[in-house]
């Protein structure tokens, strides 16, 4: 039996919500030294991680590095997890850390997540138009995440990696402020400001007069 | 509670986050004011869109790349 969270909006679990049973016995398998118990882990997020690195690098060369230093240095890191969170979410942190270093090398003076943000923009969306029920069935699996790519990739880095880590990792506003060394208050205003500008980019795709 | 201060509030509203009384003032606007209503909605269908989207199966190169490190990695472990 699961024992993964309900969303209560949708009353079923979420992909990125279900933790599998055996996750802690891997662990301790793998620090045990039992290197297959590793590997099955690295099978069970390598895509959700490199997935996380291109979201965050925008840039393939430096989310395969990423992905590989996020996986060795939780193998070498492995006897200090203490499993006060989940595995993921940890190896989540160590993923970002390594991601945000190659941001930062690569555009040294454009990244910076501890300034807040005055975008001077208007919060009030201006397109309201209703998308109708499961508006993402309307296009095949692969178009959809071509266009999920592409609007999260037009958004500002300090909104997208707290996007990412909040809404798509599943990590609680409290672990994204500690990943991104954010206070709270700045990781719930930049979210608002990503969801919305999401919302607004994917409105085009989804609204009910774009499909009628 | 007025259209502006539903946005302000929205993130929270969302993550359920917020007391009984303020989430009970955002209800009651939500009742009568229809754009509010589409705002939240398509805001909640974005976060679900998202959330609900699989990752791409990695790139056979980029597998092999990994599974090479690493075993470079767990050699120099065991030596």
């Amino acid at each position: 039996m699961s024992t993964s969270k309900m969303n209560p909006l949708e009353a079923r679990p979420l992909p990125s919500q279900v933790v599998k049973d055996d996750e802690p016995i891997l662990v301790a398998a793998a620090k045990g030294g039992d290197i297959s118990a590793f590997e099955t882990l690295v099978g069970r997020y390598e895509r959700k991680i490199f997935r996380l690195a291109q979201n965050i690098t925008q840039n393939r060369e430096d989310a395969e590095d990423v992905l590989q230093e996020a996986f060795l240095k939780a193998y070498e890191h492995l006897g200090e997890f203490q499993g006060n969170s989940r595995f993921y979410t940890w190896l989540v942190r160590i993923a970002v850390n390594q991601a945000l270093m190659k941001l930062r090398k690569r555009r040294p003076n454009q990244v910076s997540l501890d300034e807040e943000i005055d975008t001077g923009e208007e919060l009030m969306p201006r397109e309201v138009e209703d998308w109708g029920p499961s508006p993402e069935e309307r296009y095949q699996q692969t178009e959809l995440s071509g266009i999920l790519s592409s609007v999260i990739s037009d958004l500002d880095p300090s909104f997208r990696i707290v996007f990412q880590l909040r809404d798509i990792e599943d990590l609680s506003t409290e672990e994204t402020a500690e990943a991104l060394g954010l206070s709270i208050p700045a990781v719930k205003s930049r979210l608002l400001r990503a969801r919305l500008k999401l919302r607004q980019k994917l409105n085009r795709y989804f609204r009910r007069s774009e499909n009628s | 509670m007025n259209c502006r201060s539903i946005v302000k509030e929205l993130t929270n509203y969302l993550d359920e986050a917020l007391d009984s009384t303020l989430k009970a003032s955002i209800e009651k606007h939500l009742e009568h004011c229809e754009d509010c209503r589409v705002v939240v909605d398509t805001t909640k269908k974005t976060i679900q869109i998202f959330c609900n989207s699989e990752p791409a199966p990695l790139p056979e190169d980029t597998r092999t790349r990994l599974r090479e490190a690493l075993e470079r990695r767990l050699r120099r472990v065991r030596a």
